[in-house]
């Protein structure tokens, strides 16, 4: 029974994965050059930030769809109805949440740690760096959470990939899809599957937070 | 310290490498006789949801040797992806918007493909009286009359488009103001499954209605007959056309392989295939073939 669903799993965890890596490349150098560093339109960022983190997945899927059509800005790429558009459209959606926890996170930890690291003479990027590595298990634990938004929503990628069979069509889409044309039993079996790897993502997190406080105190 | 750098850099590559690799992933791969081609159909829910397009599609991607990605979104939505160019051809059934697309220079060629009808179907206990009726105009007449619920599909589909026109014809024009009047803006399974729960009147091309009748124990056919041939009622016919998106207006769309695909499924073999889907699993074709071809095969 699992066979054909083989490859919408792949592909969500494939979308979501990427997306994923993309967001955490970009949102934990941005949530700790919020805690640490005062720039010009720091304010504003954090707003857009805070304001991300509620952002309707569906509108977010409308503004990306927007910006890829053909007949928009970024129409020549031709990346509408893709894998990548839905890469984009997640990116989008779950950057927020990590640039925020990870600000968060790091501005706990300076402030712990601001006094020893002065001390040591360590500034700036170096200072970032040690307490991005301090906080490394918060952060897994911050991606983690990523995932799981990113894994779970439909709106985003329904109106970007276009639920292409074989092609875009990943576990949301799919429960949406066989859902109106009142195939539940099929629906309810990627339900499950889709509830257990996010219960697994949850587990993991958590047993990840259990081991560094038991390691590192 | 180098550590943690080491970390994030291989973080980064692996981002970068895996955001390069997503367009490869899941592309078509290459066969002996060069890469595969792609070609984007936008049709419309009620072709999709019968399953004729999984029937059909893999003759047309072998002998092409393309891919044939199918966008299924409601007629309105399929010709405005036409407009912009996100789709190379379309299979849709409202003629007027239909034509008014050729006219608009979006699309090129239209070519008949193929029709069935539609029908009206309802909760078994017939609140508004209107089983057997011979025409949808006295049915909608009755059930407006009756302010029996009515789900509509509210979708600017080809069959909502239809259902606005024989409201018209009847010269009612429902609005959200009427409570059993329920336009639910979505797709025709999504509607029937609504009707089935709700005990609601609604209308639907039979192809779905055939395709998903086993999920549906509420509900039967009030207007239209059990067939095509019994369908009295000349408003209900529902023809669909196939469009291939104009190149001069869209470059950049697949017009060699959309006009290919059109001839395709108009040419006599793929009417056949067409008629015959259904055949075995509902006693009855879910569409018959129109084409110019096949007319000319079968007069």
């Amino acid at each position: 029974m699992l066979g054909p669903l083989f490859p919408i799993i792949s592909l969500s965890l494939y979308v979501s994965g990427v997306a994923l890596l993309l967001a955490g490349a970009a949102g934990i150098p941005l949530g700790a050059a919020l805690a640490l560093r005062p720039f010009p339109g720091r304010r504003l960022v954090e707003l857009l930030i805070y304001t991300g983190m509620g952002l309707p997945p569906v509108v977010v899927g409308l503004l990306v769809y927007l910006l890829l059509s053909r007949a928009g800005p970024l129409g020549p790429l031709g990346l509408l109805f893709t894998p990548p558009a839905m890469v984009i459209a997640q990116t989008i959606l779950v950057l927020p949440i990590i640039a925020a926890l990870c600000r968060q996170s790091v501005e706990d930890a300076w402030v712990e740690y601001e006094e020893q690291l002065r001390s040591l003479g360590a500034e700036g990027l170096r200072a970032a760096f040690t307490l991005v590595w301090d906080i490394r298990f918060s952060l897994v634990t911050a991606v983690l959470a990523g995932l799981g938004r990113a894994l779970a929503e439909v709106g985003a990628v329904i109106i970007v990939g276009g639920n292409i069979d074989g092609v875009t069509r990943v576990m949301t889409t799919t429960i949406a899809l066989e859902t109106s044309k009142g195939d539940l039993p099929l629906a309810l079996s990627l339900g499950f599957v889709l509830i257990a790897l996010i219960v697994a993502l949850n587990a993991a997190a958590h047993l990840i937070k259990e081991a560094a406080q038991r390691r590192y105190g | 310290m180098s550590r943690l750098r080491t970390w994030l850099a291989a973080w980064l590559a692996a981002a970068l490498m895996l955001a390069a690799c997503a367009p490869a992933a899941p592309a078509p791969t290459p066969t002996s006789a060069g890469p595969v081609q792609i070609l984007r159909l936008a049709t419309t829910t009620s072709t999709a949801d019968t399953g004729l397009l999984d029937a059909i599609l893999p003759v047309f991607e072998a002998a092409y040797n393309a891919q044939v990605d199918v966008v299924a979104v409601g007629t309105g939505q399929a010709i405005e992806l036409g407009t912009n160019g996100d789709a190379d051809v379309l299979l849709v059934h409202a003629r007027s918007r239909e034509d008014k697309f050729v006219a608009d220079g979006d699309g090129i060629n239209r070519l008949d493909v193929m029709y069935n009808d539609f029908i009206i179907v309802g909760p078994a206990d017939d609140p508004a009286g209107i089983s057997g009726l011979a025409t949808a105009k006295e049915a909608l007449a009755a059930i407006a009359a009756a302010e029996a619920t009515f789900v509509s599909r509210g979708d600017d589909s080809g069959t909502n488009t239809k259902e606005k026109s024989l409201w018209a014809s009847a010269g009612i024009t429902p609005t959200a103001e009427n409570t059993w009047y329920e336009a639910i803006g979505q797709g025709m399974g999504e509607t029937l499954t609504f009707s089935n729960e709700r005990l609601g009147y609604t209308l639907t091309d039979r192809g779905t209605w055939l395709a998903q009748q086993a999920n549906l124990p509420n509900l039967a056919v009030m207007v239209g007959g059990a067939s095509v041939a019994e369908n009295g009622d000349k408003a209900l016919l529902n023809p669909y056309g196939v469009i291939p998106v104009n190149p001069e207006k869209h470059p950049g769309v697949a017009f060699d392989l959309a006009t290919q695909f059109a001839n395709w499924i108009t040419s006599v073999e793929t009417q056949q295939l067409i008629s015959d889907y259904g055949q075995d699993k509902f006693g009855q074709s879910l569409f018959y073939p129109s084409s110019a071809a096949w007319k000319a095969a079968h007069p």
